[in-house]
């Protein structure tokens, strides 16, 4: 195990952030936190990085201990944060220098590793220029192979694509699952984007309210929910007459929508919509994340607007007052 | 070795950001140039202190106190690394929380002391005459700006916005400047304003460079050195600390 969490907290004065985390982390994974905004994602990470100090419980990284050896965890991790860090007022490449230097990278590979880097997340041709005149996405980019320098054993990707337009979210993804072949090293991402953890993920663990609900690989938590899944909305369905129907494994009201579980939906629509009456809407569909999350959290996930992300700070803190 | 490396990584930087942002450096040489200038030359044209021309004898405390606002005002970088969340890519790596803070310290005596450097160039139209006294000179410079830079930080690493760094700022600046004895002789003050001249660390350090500048001192320069080893000290130990404690 590379990661090994023991009933990790994190209690601030009057909210409980993170209730008791346990997780196990294997070598070369993709490891996805799952969860809406304000679950604990970063949080978690925060104490897994050595930046915020548990209220209680403890993690071991690489065998180091995250309360007891904070500067061994550190050598061990790379971080992205969700945030951008990186120096604007400096090039790329110096960016990089400043943290070949400060994780000590040996003098004789320094510019090799530098560049190699560079090149990974394709920003070589551009290393020489001021971050501040990189896009959004070149940023991010600067980012991960600023989290990549010192060879790692664990890489920390904190939202890695928030605020990014989808064709940017699509090429970030693709440079993450490239670094992973290549770089060879195990990845913990926190996202709130579904998607995202199901493209990108081997394991994923929902968090909601601070625990984790459910660990599995995507498909096996798709699995779980056992069939197709028909969305309904109205106001009045007929609940009792459905739940007769012999194919019906599930049903759930929520929000003023009512979803069913069964097999071969597409076989049985017909069936089910003479039975529920009027209906306002109807959804088909195979089950996705959204559908696990719905099952273990017990209410429908939203998606929101960030939480101040970092595209949003970026705007805010283009300059500073230098 | 890696601390030093480190040290040395975030020195660097500093000095990176410091040459890119050329107003920084402009605008540090400007107003030094009109206190002596206007304010040296206005009071010099009636005033003459034991001797010495007034715009002669202020100059010492003219390149302290371009140091002090420097040094002092150099804490406000820390609040925007903060801000610009850089300060977090830095938390992160396996450095030393106290050799972040000299790394920090050294960049802003660099700067503060390169700005001073510009000032002893422009000394004989003040027609101010160095000679090797300038090394002992930058000695105690040196060792000034430690502390003032440490003494800056520690309010950077407390405070949470620019707006209240720059208050807190100038109700310690100011009051270090004018007791300074920067822009007047320390003999012959009210008593209680005596008192407060010589709890100001400052008072030591324009001391000793008007002695070495222009032979007019009111201490010893070992007691001036003792006092200002002392208060650097204190304040990159007070600095360390609140560094370790910084919430990022």
């Amino acid at each position: 195990m590379v990661i090994e969490t023991k009933n990790l907290k994190k209690k601030y004065d009057d909210l409980v952030a993170v209730r008791g985390i346990n997780l196990k982390v294997k070598q070369g994974e993709i490891f996805g936190l799952l969860g809406p905004n304000g679950a604990g994602k970063t949080t978690t990470l925060m104490m897994l990085a050595t930046l915020l100090e548990p209220t209680s419980g403890t993690a071991l990284i690489n065998g180091y201990d995250i309360r007891k050896q904070p500067d061994k965890v550190r050598r061990q991790i790379g971080m992205v944060f969700q945030d951008p860090s990186s120096d604007d007022i400096l090039t790329g490449y110096e960016n990089l220098r400043l943290h070949a230097l400060m994780y000590d990278v040996e003098k004789s590979i320094r510019k090799k590793r530098i560049n190699e880097v560079l090149r990974m997340v394709d920003i070589y041709d551009r290393k020489d220029e001021l971050v501040r005149h990189y896009s959004g996405g070149m940023r991010r980019r600067l980012e991960i192979a600023r989290g990549l320098l010192h060879h790692p054993k664990v890489l920390f990707l904190d939202e890695p694509t928030l605020g990014l337009d989808p064709s940017g979210r699509k090429q970030a993804w693709g440079y993450i699952e490239k670094l992973v072949q290549t770089e060879k090293i195990t990845v913990i991402i926190t996202t709130h984007y579904m998607e995202e953890a199901d493209k990108l993920c081997d394991r994923i663990a929902i968090i909601d309210f601070g625990k984790v609900v459910a660990i599995d690989t995507p498909e096996n938590l798709k699995k779980q929910i056992g069939g197709d899944i028909i969305k309904i909305k109205s106001d009045n369905v007929n609940v009792q007459g459905i739940k007769k129907l012999k194919f019906v494994m599930k049903l759930k009201q929520i929000d003023g929508f009512t979803q069913i579980t069964l097999k071969n939906a597409n076989e049985h629509l017909q069936e089910v919509l003479a039975i529920a009456g009027k209906v306002d809407s109807v959804e088909v569909h195979s089950p996705t994340l959204d559908d696990v999350f719905l099952h273990y959290a017990g209410r429908e996930y939203r998606e929101e607007g960030g939480e101040g992300g970092w595209a949003d700070r970026a705007m805010t803190y283009q300059s500073r007052g230098r | 070795m890696s601390e030093l490396t480190g040290i040395y990584a975030i020195w660097e930087r500093e000095l990176r950001v410091f040459y890119r942002e050329k107003s920084r450096i402009i605008s540090s040489i400007i107003s030094p140039l009109f206190w002596l200038i206007i304010f040296g030359s206005g009071l010099g044209s009636s005033v003459s202190i034991s001797g010495t021309n007034y715009q002669v004898f202020i100059f010492p405390g003219i390149i302290v106190m371009s140091c002090l606002f420097t040094s002092m005002f150099y804490g406000v970088y820390v609040i925007w690394d903060k801000k610009l969340d850089f300060l977090k890519g830095v938390m992160v790596a396996p450095l030393k929380r106290s050799s972040i803070f000299f790394g920090k310290v050294l960049g802003g005596v660099t700067d503060a002391l390169l700005q001073a450097t510009i000032l002893f160039i422009l000394a004989p139209f003040f027609k101010v005459h160095l000679g090797w006294n300038l090394i002992l000179i930058y000695i105690f410079l040196f060792v000034l700006v430690f502390g003032l830079v440490s003494l800056g930080l520690i309010f950077g690493s407390i405070l949470e916005s620019p707006e209240g760094f720059g208050l807190i700022n100038s109700m310690v600046t100011f009051p270090l400047f004018f007791l300074s004895g920067a822009l007047f002789p320390l003999s012959n003050l009210p008593s209680w304003l005596t008192i407060f001249t010589r709890i100001d660390p400052v008072t030591y350090g324009v001391d000793a460079i008007r002695y070495l500048m222009l032979g007019n001192g009111t201490f010893s320069l070992v007691l001036d050195m003792i006092f200002l080893l002392l208060f650097a000290a204190i304040t990159s130990i007070i600095g360390t600390y609140c560094f370790k404690k910084m919430r990022i």
